[in-house]
């Protein structure tokens, strides 16, 4: 196994974007397929810090926490769609704001 | 032993009251008068052999009869024990035999009311309270009966109850009591803690060990017994409630506000008479508040124009005689009188009650005048009671008076004693012929109600008028042998003689006579003195009981009740209501923060995270 050629600071700033990129999109659009598709960047970027640690201590699970991850955001997206039908439905809008009936 | 017989007689009315209670008043009117009148009547069937019994027991002993243990904490264990002596006895005659005569009157008296089995049921349960009273052995169990039946004279003095004011009458009745009840329970409490025990025999004996004349605990204690029999009995200053009271069936006035309870605080102090014989002064304040009591009451039923008010007044006059006997050491007289009191008091309230029955519910004595001849019974009855009353010679009130009058004569101080009281004696005969003359004779003034006088009574209600009609005059040749065992004075004492005996015994003949001039032949001078001038404020002051409702409401009732108006928003549910406004405050503050806005949720979770995330790597 060939040591890592790239600086693990560099990977953890990049992933550190990556996060905070998804992390805008969620909290602009008011659309549920960009929130939803903003989360899918923020958890890959959750799974590329992952993956960079692990290679930077030459085990495993790193790569064993990004196939978790992978599940899970496929999970999440199999969710997500779920709602985003029903919320087209129900509203016929997917507008997450309009979605704001439980409020105090 | 016959005597061991005892414990049949307070739980015959006992089982009465729950037999009509569990009915439920589904019972006919029959039934219930069999239960509720039979069970006391059975009662008094069985005080004979156990009167007989009593006697057969070695003189000057009393017999006690324990039935089970009440409580057993830590050394204190009252029990119910029954104790018959000769005092007891005498109650107890009173108690299941005028009693009895009520309870067969009532049976007529309240025929016909929807509350039939419910009054007989209180009635019962009266009788057992006050049988308790009377036969228990421990104050605890004393102070049982005692509390009972002042429920039960809450519960009948608000009979009526479609009235408010039968209910205002009662409540009234039941709190003033109550003040002299805290006042007897704290008296209790302090000779529990001095001596140990509150069975009455040993308590006397260890009372009489513990503390010389004169004690200062030991008068406080009697003092305060003294305050729960004051309003157990209507004296001053506990007294106003007695004339309200007289809202309740007249069968209850006769039984409970003439004939026993009320006179449960003369027995309470005869019964603790040691107590009162160590304690001159709590003894001379019995005494006082008996003298102050039968002259105020005396003069307050001269005006009265309710003839059972007039009955009622007369009844807290007569009991100020018993305690003014207590207090100048005339014990044997002063339980004498409470017998032949029951007697002819009784007799008075039961012809009143026939006579308010024969007028339809008229108790007004300007309503009525010229009915002697309609109304025979009744007549008879008021007759017979009256002059007892006044204690013309030879009628049982003569001997009871005429004893406690002489007595005092002798006592120190005596001869104003004696005055006041006599004076008070000749106010007695005055309003008893007062009231005769103003039901009975003079111009018949019933005609405006259009309904003529019909006497109504039954057998039922004309047998007792008869046997109360006899031993009210013949009351007063029963020896209370019996008493003088138990009583210091060894029984009922002759006295003083000579012009004393003599002034005595003239001034109730005097009172009449007097009596029938002012109100028979110079009626009309009286009725006018009644209603001008100055005479007029001293009649409306009488009439009020001089005044005393009028003393406490500005006493007590106004400044009670302006307090409360202005602590009406209450000081302490100021905190609270602080602490509820805060937690609203703080609430809608919250709440302002749940917009439904996922994205705003995120944001705030976000910033917190980044806050969080600064403060662990020590930026902040």
């Amino acid at each position: 196994m060939t040591a890592l050629s790239v600086p693990l600071s560099h990977v953890l700033a990049l992933a550190a974007t990556l996060f905070l990129i998804g992390l805008l999109g969620v909290l602009i659009r008011r659309n549920l397929i960009f929130l939803l598709m903003s989360l899918e960047i923020m958890l890959n970027a959750a799974g590329l810090a992952f993956i960079g640690a692990g290679a930077r201590w030459g085990t495993a699970d790193g790569q064993i926490m990004y196939m978790l991850i992978l599940a899970l955001a496929a999970a999440e997206v199999a969710v997500g769609l779920g709602l985003l039908l029903q919320l087209e439905r129900r509203l016929g809008t997917l507008d997450v704001d309009a979605a704001s009936e439980l409020k105090g | 032993m016959s005597v061991g017989l005892l414990w049949l007689i307070p739980m015959l009315p006992l089982l009465g009251f729950l037999a009509l209670a569990a009915t439920e008043g589904r019972l006919g009117e029959r039934a219930v008068a069999v239960i509720g009148a039979g069970s006391v009547g059975l009662a008094a069937l069985l005080a004979v052999p156990v009167t007989v019994g009593f006697f057969e027991l070695p003189a000057d002993t009393g017999f006690s009869q324990t039935l089970w243990v009440w409580l057993d904490v830590a050394g204190f264990r009252p029990a119910f024990t029954l104790y018959l002596d000769g005092l007891s006895l005498v109650m107890l005659w009173v108690i299941t035999g005028v009693g009895f005569l009520i309870h067969l009157y009532a049976t007529g008296y309240m025929s016909g009311d929807p509350g039939y089995s419910r009054f007989f049921a209180y009635m019962n349960l009266f009788v057992f309270a006050m049988l308790m009273l009377v036969l228990g052995n421990d104050l605890l169990v004393l102070y049982l009966g005692w509390e009972g039946v002042g429920l039960c004279s809450y519960l009948l003095i608000g009979f009526f109850q479609q009235d408010p004011a039968n209910g205002y009458a009662a409540r009234k009745a039941f709190v003033v009591t109550r003040i002299g009840d805290t006042a007897m329970a704290l008296g209790l409490f302090l000779l529990f803690r001095e001596l140990g025990t509150l069975e009455i025999q040993p308590l006397l004996g260890a009372a009489t060990a513990a503390w010389p004349e004169g004690s200062a605990t030991l008068t406080l204690a009697a003092l305060l017994l003294l305050g729960g029999a004051v309003g157990k009995s209507a004296q001053l200053p506990l007294q106003t409630w007695l004339p309200d009271a007289m809202a309740g069936p007249t069968p209850v006035s006769a039984l409970i506000h003439a004939a026993t309870m009320v006179t449960a605080g003369v027995y309470l102090i005869a019964r603790l008479h040691d107590l009162y014989l160590l304690a001159p002064v709590a003894q001379t304040a019995v005494a006082l508040t008996g003298l102050a009591t039968l002259f105020i009451a005396a003069f307050a039923a001269l005006v009265q124009t309710d003839v059972k008010r007039i009955l009622a007044y007369s009844t807290m006059s007569q009991i100020g005689y018993m305690f003014f006997a207590l207090g100048v050491g005339a014990w044997s007289a002063a339980v004498f009188h409470l017998m032949t009191h029951a007697f002819f008091k009784a007799l008075l309230f039961l012809s009143a009650g026939s006579l308010i029955l024969a007028l339809h519910h008229e108790q007004e004595v300007t309503r009525m005048g010229g009915l002697w001849r309609r109304l025979p019974w009744p007549f008879a009855g008021m007759l017979v009671g009256s002059a007892a009353l006044a204690a013309l010679p030879f009628t049982s009130g003569y001997f009871s008076k005429d004893a406690i009058l002489l007595t005092a004569f002798d006592a120190p101080g005596g001869f104003w004693l004696w005055s006041v009281a006599l004076l008070a004696a000749l106010v007695t005969a005055l309003y008893s012929v007062r009231l005769l003359v103003l039901v009975f004779f003079g111009q018949p003034r019933w005609q405006q109600s259009g309904r003529e006088p019909r006497d109504r009574g039954g057998i039922a209600m004309r047998l007792p008028l008869a046997a109360l009609s006899l031993l009210a005059i013949g009351g007063g040749w029963f020896g209370l042998s019996p008493v003088a065992a138990v009583l210091p004075d060894g029984g009922v004492g002759h006295g003083h003689g000579g012009w004393v005996m003599w002034a005595t015994s003239a001034t109730p003949l005097l009172g009449v006579l007097l009596g029938l001039l002012l109100f028979q032949r110079w009626g009309a001078v009286v009725a006018r003195l009644g209603t001008s001038g100055g005479t007029r404020a001293v009649r409306r002051f009488w009439l009020s009981g001089w005044g005393f409702d009028w003393l406490y409401r500005q006493l007590i009732e106004r400044p009670f009740v302006a307090l409360a108006r202005i602590n009406r928003n209450d000081v302490v549910d100021r905190v609270f209501a602080a602490l509820a406004g805060g937690a609203l405050g703080v609430n809608g503050l919250l709440s302002a923060t749940q917009t439904g806005r996922l994205r705003w949720y995120l944001a705030n979770m976000a910033g917190g995270l980044a806050l969080v995330l600064l403060i662990v790597l020590g930026v902040l």
